[in-house]
């Protein structure tokens, strides 16, 4: 936090002089604009941020934000980050990751950051494909997906990268689309607001190798159609004109017809800060997030609960350690078992 | 040497003989205590003032079946009234706890050696488990050597009949029975077991007085009966005067990094995943936290690496701590240090191997691993530590290359010194070199990849700094900007940037120094653990009359600037190596250089008498 009144941040203040090489048309470029805007409204100042990026075309963000960025190996960026975190806590540490880079070759530091809620926020960028290698089918493509590594069709099932997190234990969990810049940006500033690793699917489309892959959610009936919008407290409604909803049966969720006496009061009250994370694992089972399915594509906030960060736990346990162990390095070399030779020759226990 | 087998005697006492030099050799079941009891006579020896050096060999198996050859343990330790290399080509005694023990290091003993058996271990099951056909206590078998039987659980359980503990609890003292015996003979006091055995079981005070009052009894035992005839002793080695302390490599290790990180002012961050034999490091460093040190046990060697890149980022001395297949793995994170032009430092506890191998063994094979085992033009500055001991200074010495430099850099250590130990004569904190470094604040004309024009080091720009926000990564870089760039140009630049700046290290790090004539016909060259048995060899060969030279290279790479013209000076050049010839490979490939290997990979390090033998036969038989 700014200890004194430093100049407003405007969104010119996280542009880079790097010239944006991603494909025109690029999902990505919302997302930027998106994180550019939100950015100074943090009160954070510029020279606290800092973003990870493992590879892929997602990790090139660091080089178009004027923060503090690194450009890391494949899948490695929460590994980097974590490292950072707990040297430098006065840092806001964000990653920026995709679905190959987080939950193939990466799979192992996103589960294990989360699970040790490390103090960062990872948005991972889901584009169901491996753009920057030119169109082979990622842990995200759908059963069946032709791309030039399965021209018969992929046989292997993919991951819903919800439940991934929410499995490891993430303290914060949500999901966002490029296009919906208003509602981005509000589930970022959650995620910029929450304290432990927050975990932010952003749908992306990817216009050279997977384009439309979400136009079931995105276009203009799939918006109010096919997306579920969670409000922490609010009944689980959506549809046109509000008109549908889900009640729990107790084992499942079921769409609900509003009107004819059911009611908004009827289906579920989302409630985001359950200690129990199977509530938010079924809604985020409800559908493959692309808006094809049967149910709504759940959008917002699944998960944000309050939990001891992993960066904080072990710089308190630096911190008492120092009140209660102090030595001096010449304390420590010497150890606790020493003798002394004299210039006579004589040996004797102890240093002196 | 061989211990005598009589003395002066005084009227009703054993005879007492005073000997310079012995070898122990503790063996047993890995869960008979043999480590922690060869490491008491250590510390006991170390406080009397002897020169001292062990060598601990235990099996990869937690607990092998007990009494098999597998499961067996070894701690050998040679003590001396002079200054001495190595831990003893063959021990002049040897304690066997079961006939596993017995059989897995009598070749080893010296002849007419003594050897103190536990007969209660030598069942007709533990004799068939051990592969014996007939009792060796029987037959003729150990008629070469000085053999004496006791009853050590026997005689243990006896002196606890009245302890409070189980029996099993009381048979797992009778590794102090031994302990009180070996003391006995060789005229060493309890007190600084007992003190440690108060300290280490305070909590269970039983437990410290069961094995005090065992350890007693096998003393008494000694004094009372006739045991043995002859009792030695080994006087005080003349050290050079200062203050002492016994150390182990990786416990020097740890203290070096954190004595780098106090004079640097650089925070300490370890990120590190369990492997043989470097995990100590982890451990001992976790006791640390009261230094500011942060330990880091990652999910994978690979984010163990990549977080110590990250904390180097924000302005810690990030280290990562392994061993070969860790360093396998951690090598795209090496890489992209290379890359960014952070500090980082990368120990490599060397173990036998390749793959898994052998992972409590020691071996120095990979060196050009380190080398080169990254992608592409990799330049790292390399530096092998020699001895227990002087993995402090390497430490030291490692994270000023790395922050003057702004450079990973790795640090190699093996098996044999990073679980041996050795006197080392404590340094003054403030003769540590001092190692402060700056990071960049200016913001005026800042570039992420200008540089400083002796050593081309670029500015270590650290996040929270206002103003010089800049973003870093593995793509090539731009010189002096630092943007990504992709020209053909740019590249070559860049490519034989990184390696001039390495090879400028040579600038400051000491010339090597020969040992013996500047010149000559024979020319013994070493690097890293093999230090001991080389000068031991050495030593000798001189002493026997011939002429031989000798020098051990620390730095690795680069060279250091006089190696060439000290190679020139000699006719022959021996590089004994535990390895197929890995040094000698960069040598002659340097050089252009006939270099001669002496090569031994069997897990162990080189015996003196190897290398002496070999230098005989290049310089001449003994006069």
């Amino acid at each position: 936090m700014p200890t004194t009144e430093a100049p407003a941040l405007t969104r010119k203040d996280f542009q880079s002089d790097q010239e944006v090489r991603w494909c025109p048309g690029c999902g990505d470029y919302a997302i930027l604009a998106a994180v550019q805007q939100v950015f100074p409204e943090l009160g954070i100042p510029r020279e606290k941020f800092v973003i990870v990026s493992g590879i892929g075309c997602s990790s090139r963000f660091p080089y178009y934000m004027n923060t503090y960025g690194f450009h890391s190996i494949h899948g490695r960026a929460p590994a980097v980050a974590t490292g950072l975190k707990m040297t430098r806590p006065d840092l806001d540490v964000w990653v920026v990751t995709g679905d190959g880079d987080a939950l193939s070759i990466g799979g192992n530091h996103l589960i294990h950051t989360l699970r040790r809620n490390v103090n960062i926020k990872i948005l991972l960028f889901n584009n169901r494909v491996y753009g920057l290698t030119k169109g082979q089918y990622s842990p995200t493509s759908e059963l069946g997906k032709r791309t030039k590594s399965t021209p018969h069709g992929s046989v292997d099932f993919p991951f819903n990268p919800l439940n991934i997190a929410l499995g490891s234990g993430a303290t914060f969990v949500a999901r966002s689309v490029d296009v919906f810049i208003p509602h981005l940006k509000a589930v970022l500033k959650r995620a910029a607001a929450h304290k432990g690793s927050a975990f932010v699917e952003v749908m992306q489309n990817c216009n050279i190798y997977n384009d439309k892959a979400f136009a079931a959610l995105t276009d203009k009936t799939g918006r109010q159609q096919n997306g579920l919008y969670l409000e922490h407290g609010k009944p689980l409604v959506f549809g046109d004109n509000k008109d549908r909803g889900l009640r729990f049966t107790g084992t499942d969720f079921e769409v609900v017809q509003l009107g004819n006496g059911t009611t908004a009061d009827d289906c579920l009250i989302w409630d985001e800060k359950h200690d129990n994370p199977s509530l938010a694992f079924q809604m985020a089972s409800l559908s493959t997030g692309d808006g094809l399915g049967d149910y709504p594509v759940p959008l917002g906030v699944l998960r944000a609960i309050d939990a001891p960060t992993y960066d904080a736990g072990v710089i308190d346990q630096i911190e008492q350690t120092r009140t209660t162990r102090p030595q001096t390095l010449d304390q420590l070399i010497h150890g606790t078992d020493t003798w002394t030779v004299d210039a006579g020759g004589n040996v004797h226990r102890g240093a002196n | 040497m061989t211990l005598p087998i009589a003395g002066q005697t005084a009227a009703g006492r054993a005879a007492e003989a005073t000997v310079s030099d012995v070898v122990i050799r503790f063996a047993g079941d890995s869960g008979d205590g043999m480590q922690l009891t060869g490491t008491q006579f250590t510390n006991t020896s170390a406080l009397i003032g002897n020169d001292l050096s062990t060598l601990p060999d235990f099996p990869a198996e937690i607990r092998a079946p007990a009494g098999t050859l597998p499961g067996v343990s070894a701690f050998q330790v040679r003590i001396a009234d002079h200054d001495i290399h190595t831990p003893g080509d063959a021990p002049d005694v040897l304690v066997a706890m079961n006939p596993a023990a017995l059989k897995a290091n009598l070749r080893d003993l010296r002849d007419n050696g003594v050897i103190i058996v536990n007969t209660d271990e030598f069942t007709p099951r533990n004799l068939k488990r051990a592969g014996y056909e007939s009792n060796p206590l029987e037959d003729d078998s150990l008629n070469a050597f000085r053999l004496y039987q006791v009853a050590l659980t026997t005689m243990t359980r006896r002196a606890l009949e009245e302890s409070p503990l189980d029996v099993r609890s009381k048979d797992r003292c009778k590794n102090f029975l031994a302990l009180g015996m070996i003391y006995w003979l060789f005229s060493r006091p309890l007190e600084s077991t007992i003190d440690w055995l108060r300290v280490k079981f305070r909590r269970r005070p039983e437990i410290a007085e069961a094995n005090v009052k065992v350890m007693k009894a096998g003393w008494n035992f000694c004094d009372i009966t006739d045991a043995f005839q002859v009792r030695y002793d080994v006087e005080p080695a003349q050290l050079e005067p200062g203050i002492y302390r016994s150390i182990h490599g990786n416990s020097a290790l740890a203290i070096g990094l954190v004595a780098a990180s106090r004079r640097s002012g650089l925070p300490l961050f370890l990120g590190a995943y369990p492997i043989t034999p470097a995990s100590d490091v982890l451990h001992e460093l976790a006791t640390y936290k009261h230094f500011g040190v942060t330990t880091y046990q990652a999910e994978d060697e690979i984010a163990a690496v990549c977080a110590a890149i990250g904390a180097s980022f924000g302005g810690s001395l990030g280290v990562s701590c392994s061993s070969g297949p860790g360093i396998a793995l951690k090598a795209e994170g090496i890489n992209l240090a290379v890359m960014v032009e952070l500090p980082l430092i990368i120990c490599d506890i060397q173990r036998g191997g390749p793959s898994t191998g052998l992972p409590t063994k020691t071996e120095q094979a990979d060196l050009l691993q380190v080398m080169f085992g990254r992608n592409n033009e990799s330049p790292v500055p390399v530096i092998a530590a020699s001895s227990p001991a002087n993995c402090f200074d390497t430490a030291l010495e490692a994270v000023r290359m790395a922050t003057a430099y702004m450079t990973p850099v790795i640090l190699l250590s093996d098996g044999y010194i990073a679980n041996g130990a050795e006197p080392w004569r404590i340094p003054q904190v403030e003769e540590l070199p001092d190692l402060r470094i700056d990071f960049h604040q200016n913001a005026e004309g800042f570039m992420p990849y200008m540089r400083d024009e002796r050593t081309l080091a670029r500015p270590w720009a650290i996040p929270g700094t206002p103003g010089l926000e800049h973003r870093i990564g593995g793509l090539e870089k731009e010189d002096v900007t630092g943007n990504v760039n992709y020209e053909p140009e740019n590249h070559d630049h860049m490519v034989r940037l990184r390696a001039e700046k390495v090879a400028r290290i040579v600038n400051d790090i000491p010339d090597i120094e020969v040992d013996g004539p500047a010149s000559g016909k024979l020319l013994v060259l070493g690097w890293g653990s093999t230090l001991g048995a080389i000068t031991g060899a050495v030593n000798q060969a001189r002493a026997d009359g011939l002429t031989v030279s000798r020098a051990h290279l620390w730095h690795i790479n680069p060279f250091p600037r006089n190696l060439v013209d000290v190679l020139d000076r000699f006719e022959r050049v021996l590089v004994p190596e535990m390895n197929l010839g890995q040094l000698a490979l960069l040598l002659r490939a340097r050089y252009l250089k006939d270099i001669e290997t002496y090569s031994k990979v069997e897990g162990k390090p080189f015996t003196r008498d190897e290398i002496l033998h070999r230098i005989e036969d290049m310089a001449g038989g003994p006069n």
